[in-house]
């Protein structure tokens, strides 16, 4: 691995051969952090092989230094870090320290070097760690892989590199094609360089240009925000609306207030954490693809445990809605209790299969994680399901007539009691669903459940009870409103704000934004 | 009021709260078998202020059929504003010993916010008590009844109000010391709380103040005003077709209701010493609906019944099986809804009507 990394490296053109030197691997290792540091770009600049796998080395914490020589330690081996031959080691060597300062400028020393790595991905990821860089002894070392850059869009970032490096030059001719340059660049990184640059510029027309390529950046980054907020306000309800779907089928339609709605998501969330482990243990090779194993798994389990209830409790409580608030508070007592006891009472982790990490860069400050994306277009997916079943399917058709009129589905030859056994079970698994869901973002715990309780009751309350529309458009638009919200006043406020507005809202409209229209004076 | 037998068991309580509790614990020497240890006083004197809650919440709900599960915000905001002038009668005591409560020291505070500006006084503070829930309570209640919003959603409600509120009472910014809330009282009118007789008087208070509340209740909804609010948990618009407007019946018992958890939580806070934001819970409003409903709705000694035996195994089993704790509050909750819908007091009558 070690060595690997810089078989990438490019070897240097000729005129720069410059031979790594015990005397330069004493200078980066030994004395001061700032003599260190100096020592550490002067060799940077005129970089090799050998450099490079000497600041690996450092970066590894694996430099031992014993009098006048530096060994790199591998195993219980030392090696010769010039040479690379294997010599012994002195038993007063000492470990080499870096603190934080050290440590920051390794790695970027690090990025440096990667830009002349053969992979594009890792070039990328060498730019993007040099964003913020500015330091002038790095140039000729950026204007060189700029040259020798062939992909356009990281040659692009890369000339932004450099004009934030040309930003402190000496030269007013540079400096003002560099705040240019910098105008197309939509990183907040940028705004502070040119914030700061800003502060120390004395030629007037420079000075014009950089507050002219502030605004544009600015303007920008502002868009970015607005994005961020609406993406983030959308996944927000996602999983709201997630929660929300299985109430919508026990409390919308068959009015059962489940309070223990919040554990059947934690046993679905369990149950991906149990698959997860199966696959860890037998099947590590197919990691990857768990969680398509473990989404029937929460499916099923939560499904499962909600017939269990049906069965054995709520259906003695049908038509009763307080009655089923309390006993399913107690269930869902129970439920914690039974995976702390299990389980234990800490969280658990969840890992993300590697296909749901990084995410689609859309603006500088604007990327969406591809967890958030896939969880978006998963409930999308169980809302559509859930139609279907509802709306299309003979199970759908026999739960709605129950909910509408008991005696007269029963006289039609209807089993009502099965029925109802059914949909609870539906509207648990969908929860179980919500909490595979959910393990992917957030903690997996025994309260897991108990943070989205009330955030699911106002949901399905404020889309209208029974109202399958309203509860997605209840769901999207609290996720949204909040988020907006949050960036004005902070998340805590901004949930407050959102659960005072809607105790406004139910004022106006007791039924929820889709109020069922009747003549009840109950009503 | 009540029957003769009643009004014996009453002054047969009094007496007990009054005069025998104080002499077993002040006099009777440590060891003997009739001594009451000072954690036995400090647990009595702990749940009969829940039991005051559970009587709130039998004369919303039991009496009015209203379920509210916000009562923890109530008795929240009693028990803070108690805690605020316990803060101030710190003084200089404190770990900065700054004339300012140690988490706005902490939090390099340089005055008291405003909200702080009347817990200096003792009087102040007894009107706050109950001034604040009242009228929280009646703001709140006056635009949820207004708008008829009733039944479980009033109960969601509800529980999404006292969710809101912990989620302020959390924030260091709003001045109630966050998390951590507030702890380490010294003393009471300039009075150290840290002795057996203060305790035994702050006891002995809660008794007379669960009494005085339980002798009120029975006038309540002995009264036309209680028979009106049964009427309207039997069949609201029954009473409105008749003539009556049930939100004023409604919005006064809500009131009422809530102002006896302020004076409940504004006793708690210096016998148990502490008042954090997780008194809002929705869970533990929860529990006093659960209180109740063990005890028996609709009947005033029952809910008070329901504390005792609620908190009694609680304090029992969370020491000797802390893990069957939730099991057991779990299990009594399903059990009551579907075995005892009228709780301990419905199962005894029961009893006692299949022997005679």
């Amino acid at each position: 691995m070690f060595i690997r990394c810089f078989l990438f490296l490019l070897f240097f053109a000729a005129g720069h051969a410059h031979a790594f030197t015990p005397a330069e691997a004493k200078a980066m290792a030994t004395g001061e952090t700032d003599a260190r540091i100096e020592a550490l770009n002067k060799a940077v600049a005129s970089a090799d092989d050998q450099t490079a796998a000497f600041l690996q080395a450092l970066i590894d914490d694996s430099v031992k230094v014993a009098g006048d020589k530096v060994f790199v330690v591998k195993g219980d081996k030392a090696f010769d870090p010039v040479t690379g031959a294997q010599t012994p080691l002195p038993a007063d060597a000492e470990d080499v320290i870096n603190n934080n300062r050290m440590r920051g400028e390794l790695d970027t020393a690090m990025a440096a070097l990667k830009l002349f790595s053969k992979d594009e991905k890792e070039r990328a990821a060498a730019v993007k760690l040099l964003r913020t860089e500015t330091d002038e002894a790095r140039l000729p070392l950026i204007e060189k892989a700029y040259a020798a850059e062939s992909n356009a869009q990281i040659k692009e970032q890369l000339g932004l590199v450099r004009a934030a490096v040309l930003l402190g030059s000496s030269d007013k001719g540079k400096r003002m094609d560099a705040a240019k340059l910098l105008s197309q660049s939509n990183s907040g990184g940028t705004k502070l360089l040119l914030i700061e640059r800003l502060k120390v510029e004395t030629e007037p027309d420079v000075k014009a240009t950089l507050e002219a390529s502030l605004r544009t950046v600015e303007a920008s980054l502002a868009w970015g925000d607005k994005l961020g907020a609406v993406f983030s306000g959308i996944s927000l309800g996602s999983i709201l609306l997630l929660v929300a779907l299985g109430l919508a089928i026990t409390y919308g339609l068959m009015g059962v207030i489940n309070m223990a709605h919040g554990e059947l998501m934690m046993i679905g969330a369990y149950a991906t954490y149990v698959v997860q482990g199966i696959f860890q243990k037998y099947l590590p090779g197919a990691f990857d693809w768990y969680l398509l194993a473990a989404v029937p798994a929460a499916f099923l389990a939560s499904a499962l445990m909600g017939a269990i209830l049906e069965r054995s409790v709520i259906r003695f409580l049908y038509g009763r809605p307080l009655e089923t608030l309390l006993a399913t508070w107690g269930i869902s007592l129970m439920l914690q209790q039974l995976v702390r006891s299990t389980f234990g009472a800490q969280n658990v982790g969840v890992e993300n299969p590697s296909w749901m990490s990084g995410g689609i860069v859309v603006l500088g400050n604007l990327q969406l994680p591809w967890n958030r994306i896939i969880i978006i277009g998963f409930a999308f997916a169980v809302l559509l399901g859930m139609g279907f079943l509802i709306g299309r399917t003979r199970l759908g058709l026999f739960v709605r007539g129950v909910t509408q009129n008991r005696p007269i589905a029963s006289c039609m030859g209807v089993n009502t009691a099965r029925i109802d056994t059914y949909a609870f079970a539906l509207g648990s698994g969908i929860a179980g669903l919500a909490g595979c869901a959910l393990s992917q973002i957030g903690n997996v715990g025994p309260d897991l459940g108990q943070g989205y309780i009330v955030d699911s009751f106002m949901v399905v309350v404020l889309g209208g009870v029974g109202q399958l529309a309203g509860t997605v458009y209840a769901a999207l638009g609290l996720g949204v409103l909040n988020k907006f919200l949050e960036g004005w006043t902070g998340a805590v406020l901004a949930k407050i704000a959102v659960l005072v507005l809607i105790i406004v809202f139910i004022q106006k409209r007791p039924q929820g934004i889709f109020a069922v229209k009747g003549r009840s004076a109950e009503a | 009021m009540l029957s003769g037998r009643g009004w014996t068991a009453f002054v047969v309580a009094l007496i007990v709260v009054c005069a025998v509790a104080p002499l077993l614990n002040l006099y009777v020497p440590q060891g003997n078998a009739l001594h009451m240890s000072d954690y036995a006083v400090a647990l009595v004197g702990k749940i009969m202020c829940y039991a005051i809650c559970a009587l709130a919440m039998d004369l919303i709900w039991g009496y009015t059929g209203i379920l509210s599960l916000g009562h923890g915000l109530f008795f929240a905001l009693g028990g803070y504003a108690m805690g605020m002038y316990l803060m101030r009668q710190i003084g200089t005591d404190g770990q900065y010993h700054s004339h300012l409560p140690d988490f706005m020291v902490f939090l390099d505070w340089k005055a008291l916010p405003w909200h702080w500006t009347f817990s200096g006084s003792f009087a102040a503070t007894l009107f706050l008590v109950v001034a604040v829930p009242a009228a929280v309570a009646f703001v709140f209640g006056f635009f949820a009844f207004r708008s008829r919003i009733k039944g479980v959603y009033f109960s969601i409600i509800t529980q999404a109000l006292t969710y809101a509120a912990m989620l302020l009472f959390f924030r260091n910014e709003t001045g109630f010391g966050g998390n951590n809330g507030f702890t380490d009282f010294k003393r009471i009118l300039d009075i150290p709380m840290q002795t057996p007789a203060m305790r035994m008087v702050l006891f002995v208070l809660t008794g007379v103040t669960l009494l005085a509340f339980y002798l009120f209740g029975r006038w309540l909804v002995a009264s036309k005003f209680g028979r009106v609010l049964q009427a309207i948990r039997d069949a609201e618009s029954r009473v409105m077709f008749s003539g009556y407007n049930p939100i004023g019946y409604k919005l006064t018992i809500w009131t009422i209701s809530a102002v006896m958890c302020g004076v409940a939580g504004a006793l708690y806070v210096p016998q148990v010493g502490i008042i954090n934001p997780s008194e809002m819970s929705p869970a533990n409003s929860i529990e006093i609906a659960i209180w109740a409903a063990v005890g028996g709705r609709g009947t005033l000694i029952g809910p008070i019944l329901g504390a005792f035996i609620v908190n009694g195994a609680k304090s029992w089993l969370t020491v000797t099986a802390p893990e069957f704790w939730l099991y057991f509050l779990g299990a009594l909750f399903i059990a009551v809804t579907l075995f005892l819908p009228q709780g301990v007091v419905g199962l005894v009558r029961k009893l006692r009507g299949s022997k005679a």
